[in-house]
């Protein structure tokens, strides 16, 4: 499967990718609130621990370590960085039961819910702490029980869960391009994530076409990757023009 | 030499109550766990595609403009011609006065349902491609009656729905992608 795989990563004409434009994020959490409603994520009565709390996409805060007036902050949105790498990904290289895998059509990391045994390998696997664990099973307030979403499957306890690029809209989407006889391959779509952010930070596309927004922008001067060194090639990049921020993306080893 | 003569005997003895064993496992398993895993349930009428052969599959059954399938349609759409009984048919009274009157949508058992988890694309299935309906539905054009509804005592599942392997492997034959995505939501 994995030889398979690696012929076609080569070659494949679509890699789904996002950047995320630091010096516009405000930091409004707008992306996350609407990760959790988009993907019916359970949330907990009390949500301090974040050891036993599930979430898609994290907020990070950063900051540069100084005192007034040169102290600078930011904020740093992680969805799962879809890591590219040859072969596999940290995660689908360690899991026993093949319910995470890289589809090498799109680039989308896959975790199939119902295949996972829940061991949480992946969990440790994974460097940017994308993966969450379900320690209960999902139960929402009688109220919002009508409000969750049909097109993805809530999950049960015992699994581990994680940004899927919301590939539902991408099959919607895919849908929508066959009724109108265009090539399902390759169609734009836009995860929720990029619809709720208000300031424009977030941008989808295709990396390897070479005219999308996404692609330009990956290799734009202020662009970089978490933990680059790793060789986990993420397909989430991040632009800032601090360069405070640039050393922090890896662990200040450069 | 009496004793190896019984010894031989016990052994023969020994067959049988395996054979018996053996054959009595078997029935079970094939014929009575079969039954006890699934529960029969009825339709709550008996609906006739046979009846209904003055319209098209598609007046009923068709994808939508964003290519979204509408399934089994509601019981809206079966009030534009049953507003009043058109037959003296019991099942036609119990669609009227129980349903169409009450607006009350029917509580259809459908056969090939999916579980929650799976995406099906109708769309990416058409006859075009040469995927008959028939190759996951049943064939209803003659039909006098509905079949009995299986549901897997177990799982809830119906027992009809089409199983993963067989997805997987026309995927596989046809080459399209066999990604967890293009099926899992």
């Amino acid at each position: 499967m994995s030889g398979n795989a690696h012929s076609e990563h080569a070659a494949g004409k679509v890699r789904y990718g996002m950047v995320i434009d630091l010096d516009k994020c405000t930091g409004c959490g707008a992306c996350a609130v609407a990760c959790q409603q988009e993907n019916n994520i359970a949330f907990r009565p009390d949500e301090s621990n974040k050891l036993r709390t599930i979430s898609w996409l994290t907020l990070y805060r950063l900051e540069n370590g100084k005192d007034y007036p040169e102290h600078r902050e930011a904020m740093l949105p992680r969805p799962c960085m879809h890591c590219d790498s040859p072969h596999h990904a940290p995660c689908t290289f360690v899991c026993p039961v093949n319910a995470t895998v890289r589809d090498e059509h799109t680039g989308i990391v896959d975790h199939i819910a119902v295949r996972c045994i829940g061991c949480r390998y992946c969990m440790v696997a994974c460097p940017y702490h994308a993966r969450s664990f379900n320690w209960w099973d999902p139960k929402w307030p009688k109220t919002m029980e009508a409000m969750l979403s049909p097109e993805v499957s809530p999950r049960m306890r015992g699994v581990v869960e994680k940004c899927t690029f919301c590939h539902h809209r991408l099959n919607r989407a895919r849908d929508r391009a066959r009724i109108n006889g265009e090539d399902p391959d390759g169609v734009e779509y836009t995860p929720a994530c990029v619809e709720a952010c208000p300031t424009g930070a977030i941008t989808f596309g295709n990396l390897r076409d070479p005219h999308s927004q996404v692609a330009k922008l990956a290799k734009d001067p202020r662009a970089f990757r978490i933990l680059e060194k790793l060789h986990t090639e993420p397909k989430v990049y991040y632009l800032s023009s601090e360069q405070w921020i640039h050393k922090q993306s890896d662990n200040d080893l450069s | 030499m009496g004793e190896v003569k019984n010894s031989t005997s016990k052994k023969g003895l020994g067959l049988v109550f395996f054979l018996a064993g053996f054959v009595g496992a078997l029935l079970v398993g094939w014929l009575v766990f079969p039954n006890l895993l699934y529960s029969s349930k009825q339709q709550p009428l008996n609906f006739l595609h046979s009846s209904h052969e003055d319209l098209s599959c598609e007046d009923c059954h068709f994808t939508r403009e964003d290519g979204s399938y509408s399934g089994v349609p509601g019981v809206e759409m079966c009030a534009e011609c049953h507003e009043e009984p058109m037959t003296e048919s019991e099942d036609e009274r119990i669609l009227v006065e129980e349903y169409i009157q009450q607006e009350r949508e029917i509580p259809w058992l459908v056969y090939a349902r999916q579980p929650d988890n799976v995406y099906f694309s109708h769309v990416a299935h058409t006859e075009e491609q040469g995927i008959e309906c028939v190759r996951c539905h049943r064939d209803v054009s003659a039909e006098d009656k509905m079949p009995v509804y299986k549901e897997n005592r177990l799982t809830g599942y119906s027992k009809n729905t089409i199983k993963m392997v067989e997805c997987e492997k026309c995927h596989a034959e046809k080459g399209a992608s066999n990604s967890c995505h293009v099926c899992h939501k």
